[in-house]
Parts: C-alpha cells; sequence; structure tokens
C-alpha cells in the first residue's frame, strides 16, 4: 500500500483474524442487536483500530463516543460512486487509488506535482477526533488521522494575493460509475478561503480509526473542515489550488440558493427545503440540537466577524 | 373479510360453475397478502431480522414506509386502466384494496415522522409544516388518503351517491402531491423521483384521454361538470 507506517512490531488485524472473516462476524451480531440494543455495545465496533498508521494524538478532539468504524464506513455520500447511503461502500473497488499524485498549483511560489508517498512523506500524522455534520441532518463522531493542511499551504509559499483554496477531486468517468451520469459537475470542486485553509482545525486526512481511508471515505487524501456540513469535507483529492478569486464549488454550481461557498454549520439558517435545526447523530434515537459551526466556534467565529452569515451562508 | 361480487359475477357464479367465481376471490387474497408483505418486511427488520435497518434505522423506516405508499397509490391508479385495456372486470375490485394500502403506509410513514424521528417535538412539528414545502404537500397527501380512506366503505357510496365519484376523484390530487413530495425532497439524484412521476403522468394522461373521447351522456355526467 502507499502509505507505510505501520509498526512492525505489532502484529496487523488482518493477521489476527481474516478480515472477512471478522467483519462477517460482526455484520452477524449488527443484524441481530440492531437498533436500540447495538448502542450499548459500541465497544465491540471500536475493537478494530490502531493497527494501520501510526500517529500521535492531536488538539481539538472531542472525547464524546465515537461513531462505530461500520457504520463510518457504510453510510456514505461519495456520489462518484454513487448516490445511494451504501453505495459508495460497494462500489468501493471501482475507486483507483495507486497511482496517485497530488498537484499544488496556482497563486504559489512553490508549485509541484507530487506522488502520494513524496506529498504525505515531510507531515507527522496526528489524529484528530472530530464531529461531522451533514447537510442532510446527521452527524457523526469520527477519528480522523492526518495533518493540518497549512503546514502543506505554507511550504507552497502563496503569494501575496491568493485569497482562497481550491480542491479537486480524480476524474475518472471509465471507472467511477457515478461521474457518468450528470449529477454533478465532474470533477467535484472545493474550496475555502485561505484563512479558513489555514486554520489548525483543517486537516487533511489519509486515515480513520488508525487504518489508512478506506475508498469510500475519501482514499488517499481528503479534506476534513469539522465546522462546515460534510459537502465540504472534499474526497479523493488530486489538486489544491491557491487562486485570488473565490473558487467554483459543486453543490453551490447544482443548486448556488441551497448550497453556499460557505456552508458553515448554522442552526439558525435553514436550507431551503429542511430545517437544520436538529440533527441525528448515527447511532442515537432522538434528535439532538445542532450547534453553531458545529460546536466549533470558540476556535472559528473569529473567521467570520462583521459577516453576515444568513448571506454568507 | 367479505368479498362483494357484483351482481352480474354472482349471478354467473351461481349457474354456470364455482371456477370462474373463485379466481379472483384468489386473486384478491392473493394480492392483500402480497400487499403486507412489506409491512411485515420492514417490521421483521425493526427486530433486526434480515440485517436490520442499517446505519439510519429511522430514515429507513421513514423512506421505506413512504416508498411503499406511494408504490401503492400508483397501482390502485392503475386498476382502471388495467381493466379498460384487458376488459378484466373482476380486477377493479382490488382497487380499494390496494387505496387503502397505500394510505396504511401513509399513515405509518405519517406517524413515524412525528413519533419517531421529529418525537413529538411539536414546535419543530409546526415549523415544518408551516414552513416546508415538502412538509405541506405531504401532509396534504395524507389528509386526502384519510378522507378517502373513511369514505371507501359501502356505506359511505350509498349516502354520497353521484359525488362518492367526484370527491374519489381527489385520488389524483393525492398521487401528485405525493410525487411533488418525493421531487421536492430529493437532493440531486432524480432517477426515482421521475420514475414515479412518470407512472403518474402515463396513468392521468390515459384517464384524461379516455375522458375526452367519451362523450358527457354516456359518462352519465352533467355537462357543467369538468373531466374527471
Amino acid at each position: 500500500m502507499l502509505i507505510h507506517r505501520h509498526v512492525r512490531s505489532e502484529p496487523r488485524s488482518s493477521e489476527i483474524t481474516p478480515r472477512e472473516v471478522y467483519l462477517a462476524r460482526r455484520d452477524f451480531m449488527r443484524g441481530g442487536l440492531a437498533l436500540g440494543a447495538g448502542l450499548l455495545l459500541p465497544g465491540l465496533a471500536q475493537a478494530r483500530s490502531g493497527n494501520g498508521l501510526s500517529f500521535s494524538p492531536g488538539p481539538f478532539s472531542t472525547d464524546e463516543p465515537k461513531t462505530p468504524w461500520e457504520d463510518v464506513t457504510t453510510y456514505n455520500n461519495f456520489y462518484e460512486l454513487g448516490t445511494g447511503k451504501s453505495d459508495p461502500s460497494r462500489n468501493a473497488d471501482m475507486l483507483r487509488t495507486e497511482p496517485w499524485s497530488v498537484v499544488v498549483d496556482g497563486a504559489c511560489a512553490n508549485p509541484g506535482r507530487y506522488a502520494l508517498e513524496d506529498f504525505l512523506k515531510p507531515w507527522a500524522l496526528e489524529e484528530r477526533i472530530y464531529r461531522l455534520r451533514c447537510v442532510e441532518g446527521w452527524s457523526m463522531v469520527i477519528p480522523w488521522v492526518g495533518f493540518e493542511l497549512n503546514q502543506v499551504l505554507q511550504q507552497a509559499e502563496p503569494t501575496g494575493s491568493a485569497r482562497y483554496v481550491a480542491f479537486e477531486t480524480i476524474l475518472d468517468p471509465e471507472n467511477l460509475p457515478g461521474q457518468r451520469r450528470p449529477v454533478l459537475q465532474w470533477p467535484y470542486t472545493e474550496g475555502l478561503r485561505l484563512d479558513e485553509a489555514m486554520h489548525p482545525l483543517t486537516i487533511l486526512a489519509v486515515g480513520l480509526y488508525g487504518e489508512e481511508l478506506p475508498n469510500q471515505n475519501g482514499a488517499p487524501l481528503r479534506l476534513v473542515v469539522p465546522w462546515k456540513y460534510g459537502f465540504k469535507s472534499i474526497k479523493s483529492i488530486v489538486r489544491i489550488s491557491l487562486a485570488e478569486e473565490e473558487p467554483p464549488t459543486a453543490w453551490n454550481q447544482a443548486q448556488p440558493n441551497e448550497y453556499g461557498f460557505y456552508s458553515n454549520v448554522n442552526p439558525d439558517v435553514a436550507h431551503p427545503r429542511w430545517s437544520q435545526r436538529t440533527e441525528r447523530r448515527i447511532g442515537e434515537f432522538r434528535r439532538r440540537r445542532t450547534e453553531m459551526f458545529n460546536g466549533y466556534g470558540d476556535e472559528v467565529a473569529d473567521l467570520y466577524a462583521g459577516m453576515d452569515l444568513k448571506k454568507h451562508f | 373479510m367479505v368479498i362483494r361480487a357484483s351482481p352480474a359475477t354472482r349471478v354467473r357464479g351461481v349457474r354456470r360453475g364455482a371456477r370462474d367465481q373463485r379466481w379472483p376471490r384468489i386473486l384478491w387474497w392473493a394480492v392483500l397478502s402480497a400487499g403486507l408483505m412489506p409491512a411485515l418486511w420492514l417490521g421483521a427488520r425493526t427486530a433486526g431480522a434480515f440485517g436490520g435497518l442499517g446505519v439510519n434505522p429511522i430514515e429507513t423506516l421513514l423512506t421505506d414506509s413512504g416508498t411503499f405508499s406511494i408504490i401503492f397509490l400508483l397501482l390502485a391508479l392503475s386498476v382502471t386502466p388495467l381493466r379498460r385495456l384487458t376488459g378484466l372486470a373482476p380486477i377493479l375490485r382490488l382497487r380499494r384494496m390496494l387505496g387503502l394500502l397505500a394510505f396504511g403506509y401513509a399513515t405509518a410513514h405519517f406517524l413515524i415522522w412525528l413519533g419517531v424521528d421529529l418525537f413529538f417535538d411539536w414546535q419543530l412539528i409546526i415549523e415544518d409544516l408551516t414552513t416546508r414545502p415538502f412538509v405541506m404537500v405531504g401532509f396534504a397527501a395524507w389528509m386526502i388518503l384519510l378522507l378517502l380512506a373513511a369514505t371507501s366503505t359501502r356505506g359511505a357510496m350509498t349516502l354520497l351517491k353521484r359525488n362518492w365519484t367526484r370527491l374519489h376523484r381527489l385520488v389524483y390530487l393525492a398521487g401528485i402531491l405525493g410525487v411533488v413530495h418525493i421531487v421536492w425532497l430529493t437532493r440531486a439524484d432524480y432517477r426515482e423521483a421521475s420514475l414515479y412521476a412518470l407512472a403518474l403522468a402515463t396513468l392521468l394522461a390515459m384517464r384524461l384521454f379516455w375522458a375526452l373521447r367519451t362523450p358527457r351522456k354516456i359518462r352519465g355526467e352533467p355537462a357543467r361538470n369538468g373531466a374527471g
């Protein structure tokens, strides 16, 4: 695999119990314990961790109960692999992650095209346990493994006129079934203001639960911006561009009145068609109140001082 | 449950052999059993069988009950055109049952939304009902089905006479509102929604076509009334 950060002295989980057997057994148990009963046994699902990547604990992690690995990896929005929630995990093999290269370009003094290994080599990995709030009204708590995006951007040396960062997902309609239909404009694009991208909460993730990212979660490299709706956290990145103008973003292009450039989690600004006041945390029965900036207001509210967030939604 | 044969069938059945009368009855029971299968299947999954309800169980219950409701509504709306095309009169007896199944799944859908998804949070419920167009049209569709289900008895038919037919034409509106509900809650992939829309448009177009071709007198309608 591309990311060799496995500590040799430790056995991989796959050496202990064949992965299929162990997952099949878990599926069986989940089936039998569906709904409420499953909630009583979060420990089972979390047994899988810490064998793939080596990393240290990072700042900003929440101590809320983590959403089980199975849920994080089988309930996904990744339209390149299908629009149903279980399509991405079912079609995960269709995403080819080897070889993978990342282009850094645009308004910067030090652009480059990197093989993934070279792109990742300089950065120490950290675990960041973040809340993820989807614009559809559900949320998870996910232990990502990654590094702060600001390191990459600093290395690229943005020019004085760079104000935004644009991101692009792989374009491979031959292999990615979703890209053969015009559901969104392909390749998927996303963007951040430079100060948002430089914020220490913003990370590039290469793993979750201590293992390499599964394809359906955006392997091999994805953005995680925890105070924004999930679709801002673009998956399977092939290009990071410094930009002077606000870059086009996929959902904004599809429905400009529904998905703004900022798309900060905000319970007071409804999606035009549904409320954003509450969310269902996956694994919980009752909906919970959605928090401003997904609960990261102390860290990020300053970025938007003086802005009308109802207008810049 | 008593199966009411139309007078014509009853007369035929008595003399010309019970075999003729038996298959509509078998069909009726077969369709009813099939129509209750989705409910059993959802119930079993809720109890954990067949892999359970997945990662977001409440969302699954909500979407699946809604899906079955629109499917049975479209099936109920197919009965009349199908009879007209095939000449099989006995299938008309399936219409009320299919309509009631649509109402049943819609009621489950409504109650899951109210009592499980929003857990009787009246503030949220009222906000949704007053500000979210997709919720409003879905609620309106359910109200229509409720009215139609309440007047689906033989007694109501007798009581309302010719107005019963007029009242039950509201089912077309329920179908339209149901499809609009689905279109409006779709985020980007309209494949499923367009399938329902296409089916509904076809069923309504057939009726319109036949209505325009049939002189009003034959349909026994006063001339001032619009086509049904």
